[in-house]
């Protein structure tokens, strides 16, 4: 990409003369780890995969598919009723919620579903007090498809209520008033010309927490929920077959592309952008009386159950921890941390502002499939795509070694296993979907008409996608950065995959704890995690009301 | 423009990684699913001891074997390091450890907490043993691992979850004794007896006992101990089942560890490994968890020993690993989740 700032012009062999080999590269990152999986397929394993039929994929196909669309819906209603909240109403608090309800994002889902367990099982304080005070024995069990669907929920409603609120700003003021002038009111309004003109951001936003529910282990394993994922990580670590748990992992793999491509199909005659002058923002929907009352009291209620109570919660356990584990290593584990998710978020969001361009550009169904292969990689479990990842890896460096060894005679050690790099483009393998997506929907609202007028005003290459839509974008890339920033210091299976020796960060911290059942002296890193998480949505929201 | 700058950082960042990798002198390199907090006090004491290098890395056991094979002959790990038998087990199957003939490690390891290939040893015991709740549990209610799938236990067993590795060597160790068709028969009736849906973990397992909504559950004994010295209050007591007449004994497993097939330190790896099964070692590899030691010859830890004596299954911890597929799917089909 530093090569397109020196792109003489058009006919040269740069980045945007060249769109499908740069998708095609990108994707490439993706695509090997997971071709490496699937290449287990070639071996099947009949016995079994006879069993895994029988006994298990019954259970675990109706188990996902709920979990999905429970999770699909509740995140759907939370993140966009919110995000119109915050962004087109005005009522007390407003300011306050519009960055706090994105925090839960800081914490890492599995740590905040055995706080939930640690309240509401049996042995729960709440059933405990029900139970001896009340003498009421019959509390739902939060051990169930309901329970793993809401601490979900409230786990991953900031992705929805990320980009809808994006969305909804970028709309401005102009297109509520058209939609006031052709006789709507303001419900109508927003159901038949808000909502619909934000679907791209939505979908974005959903996808993600979609594809982050089906690729989850560590929280459904708190529930002891068989989905897909424990299906695949118990064939593959349990019953020790590489084959079958590829042939699941295809399966979904395969299911997901699916969604993806009929989503894409079905909005593909439309077009989402929006006039180059919005009219600035519009002026806000005033709630009084007992409708400001409900607003608070809703996003209080889930600012609350998403992230103040599980946190509290966190940091009386940290402070319990802190006594025996806080020491002047964490300095270290904050500093690597910040360092790979703060990397990591400028070369997610750089290669996905590539793709992103790259199909604006050539726009094809080719184009299309391509993007949403190098995207894939949020939809596979962290471990899986974590191997898919290290074996090729492993693979060049041993012809690396092997090569020096036969040319020199000298015996070195691994060149790119435990270097910074290689955790970085693992990262990009798995995040890319999360900027992506923001910085399509975002590509997406700027009219085409726009790059028409700067080529033909002789704007084009490099200095187009600088003075036109860089600017344009700058929220969009924020979003995706912060997204990604966050994702990495929770990211766990690639981490402990490919970090350099006695190279620790808060997330692996949170592994050394929970690997052995200690929960409460997770919670010491979990807060640190959930802390670090704070600066990139600050940053965000600093950035993204200063423009309301 | 962002991109180059990050350009920048991406390089500088890689050189540094990769000058950090200089070689040491004397090293061994341990690739641990024993977690840092019980593994580095330990080499942090080798090193001061002997003056070699351990250098380490946590993961689970399944990227770890991966990583292993994937790395093959130019692997730098000297010593897998695991939590239990099954993937050691698994591990020499794939062919990535190599037999070690040590004479000190054959005498400080019993026979049956070893591979009888030599290519990995037991370095601490993990007993999973029954925990009761003494408001509700008569004497002589208790006898056998088999028995918790009686009518007695009707509505009173509580369990954790079969995707344990744990749950799977307990259950493979019993097709070892009982073969498939009885113990199917005894894992059905486990499940039958089950108060709830399993448990994520031992813990929350004991604490739904001690709260009432069963009256015994099946966990390793250092969850116990560790509950119970935040917990001194719980009603809970532990029992060693199988212990009478011809019963095999109490259902036990192992942390330990292999030498890697393509070593580079193979022989500072077999050193380091018959430090940690000597006497001094073997005390604090255990008691750092609340475990107990391989060694025969070592004294428990006075937590430990207070729970009694107890007669361990002797039969070789290898069949865990062996029969772990066939467990797992018993497991299935017996509908325990």
């Amino acid at each position: 990409m530093t090569a397109s700032e020196r792109a003489p012009g058009p006919g040269a062999f740069s980045f945007f003369s060249t769109p499908r080999l740069t998708a095609w590269g990108i994707a490439a990152l993706t695509l090997i780890p997971v071709l490496v999986v699937a290449s287990a397929l070639v071996d099947p394993d009949q016995e079994i995969w006879a069993h895994l039929w029988q006994y298990t994929l019954p259970e675990l196909l109706v188990n996902s598919v709920w979990l999905a669309l429970g999770v699909g819906l509740g995140v759907s209603f939370l993140g966009i009723s919110l995000a119109w909240l915050t962004a087109a109403c005005d009522f007390p608090g407003r300011r306050f919620f519009t960055w706090a309800l994105l925090l839960p994002l800081a914490l890492p889902a599995y740590v905040t579903a055995f706080v939930w367990l640690g309240w509401l099982d049996f042995t729960g304080v709440l059933p405990t007090w029900l139970r001896e005070t009340w003498g009421i024995t019959q509390v739902p069990p939060i051990r169930s498809r309901g329970g793993v669907i809401v601490v979900m929920t409230l786990a991953l409603y900031p992705y929805v209520y990320l980009t809808a609120r994006a969305a909804f700003q970028g709309q401005g003021r102009r297109l509520m008033e058209a939609a006031q002038s052709l006789g709507m009111g303001r419900v109508r309004g927003f159901f038949r010309v808000a909502l619909p003109m934000a679907r791209p951001g939505i979908v974005a936003g959903l996808s993600l927490a979609l594809m982050e529910t089906l690729a989850d282990f560590g929280t459904v394993s708190v529930f002891n929920y068989n989905t897909f994922t424990t299906a695949i990580y118990k064939a593959w670590f349990s019953l020790f077959s590489l084959s079958a748990a590829s042939q699941l992992a295809s399966i979904l793999i395969f299911f997901v592309l699916v969604l993806a491509l009929l989503e894409q199909a079905s909005r593909q005659q439309r077009g989402y952008a929006q006039s180059s002058r919005a009219g600035g923002a519009s002026a806000r929907i005033l709630l009084d009386g007992w409708r400001a009352g409900l607003a608070f009291s809703f996003a209080g209620g889930v600012f609350l159950l998403a992230f103040l109570a599980p946190f509290t919660q966190l940091l009386v356990w940290a402070w319990q921890a802190a006594a025996i584990d806080l020491d002047p290593r964490y300095f270290e584990f904050i500093g690597h941390s910040l360092l790979l998710s703060g990397l990591g978020a400028l070369l997610v969001a750089a290669l996905s502002l590539a793709l992103a361009y790259a199909q604006r550009l050539a726009p094809s169904p080719g184009m299309l499939f391509t993007t949403r292969l190098a995207t894939i990689g949020y939809a596979l479990p962290g471990a899986v795509l974590a191997v898919g990842f290290f074996i090729p890896v492993a693979w060049l460096d041993n012809l690396i070694i092997d090569q020096t060894r036969a040319w020199s005679g000298h015996e070195i050690g691994q060149v790119l296993g435990g270097t910074l790099v290689v955790m970085l483009l693992a990262y990009c393998a798995r995040f890319l979907a999360v900027g992506f997506g923001t910085i399509e929907a975002g590509l997406g609202r700027i009219t085409r008409s726009l790059d028409e007028a700067a080529l033909v005003l002789g704007v084009g290459g490099a200095r187009r996608l600088r003075q036109v839509h860089l600017p344009m974008l700058r929220g969009p890339l924020l979003v995706a950065m912060a997204l990604t920033f966050v994702d990495i210091m929770k990211e766990l299976p690639i981490t402990l995959m490919t970090r350099p020796f006695g190279w620790d960060t808060l997330a692996t911290r949170v592994f050394e704890m929970t690997s052995e059942g200690e929960w409460e002296r997770a919670a010491l890193p979990a807060v640190a995690i959930a802390i670090a998480g704070l600066l990139p949505i600050f940053l965000l929201i600093r950035h993204s009301d200063a423009r309301t | 423009m962002k991109c180059s700058n990050s350009m920048k950082f991406l390089l500088s960042g890689a050189l540094l990684v990769v000058m950090g990798q200089a070689a040491q002198a004397a090293e061994v390199v341990v690739y641990s699913a024993r977690n840092e907090q019980l593994i580095k006090p330990l080499f942090d004491a080798y090193t001061k001891e002997t003056g070699v290098q351990v250098k380490f890395i946590t993961d689970k056991e399944g990227p770890l074997m991966a990583r292993l094979k994937a790395e093959g002959r130019n692997t730098p790990a000297d010593i897998l390091l695991t939590v239990d038998a099954g993937n050691l087990w698994q591990a020499a199957q794939e062919d990535l450890l190599k037999p070690v003939d040590s004479q000190a490690l054959k005498t400080n390891i019993p026979a049956y907490l070893r591979d009888p290939g030599n290519q990995w040893f037991g370095l601490s015991v993990r007993a999973r043993t029954v925990i009761y709740n003494r408001n509700k549990v008569k004497a002589g209610e208790l006898t056998t691992y088999e028995d918790l799938a009686g009518p007695t236990w009707k509505g009173r067993l509580c369990l954790r979850t079969s995707k344990k590795v744990y749950n799977q060597s307990l259950v493979a160790m019993m097709i070892a004794e009982h073969g498939e068709e009885k113990t199917e028969q005894i894992v059905r009736g486990w499940v039958a007896n089950l108060a709830t849906d399993p448990f994520p973990d031992d813990t929350k397992a004991m604490e739904a006992v001690a709260a009432g909504l069963c009256d015994a559950t099946v966990v390793n004994t250092y969850y116990y101990g560790r509950l119970m010295e935040k917990k001194p209050n719980l009603p809970l007591a532990i029992y060693w089942p199988n212990q009478k007449g011809k019963e095999t004994g109490v259902h036990v497993n192992i942390s330990g560890a292999g030498v890697t097939k393509f070593a580079k330190n193979e022989r500072e790896a077999i050193k380091l490994l018959e430090w940690l099964s000597s006497s001094k070692a073997q005390n604090l590899f255990a008691d750092v968890n609340m475990e107990y030691p391989a060694n025969r010859s070592v004294m428990w830890d006075a937590t430990v020993a207070a729970w009694g004596n107890f007669r361990q299954n002797q039969i070789n911890v290898s069949e865990a690993g062996k029969l772990q597929t066939r467990a797992v799917m018993l497991m299935d089909r017996a509908g325990y989740k």
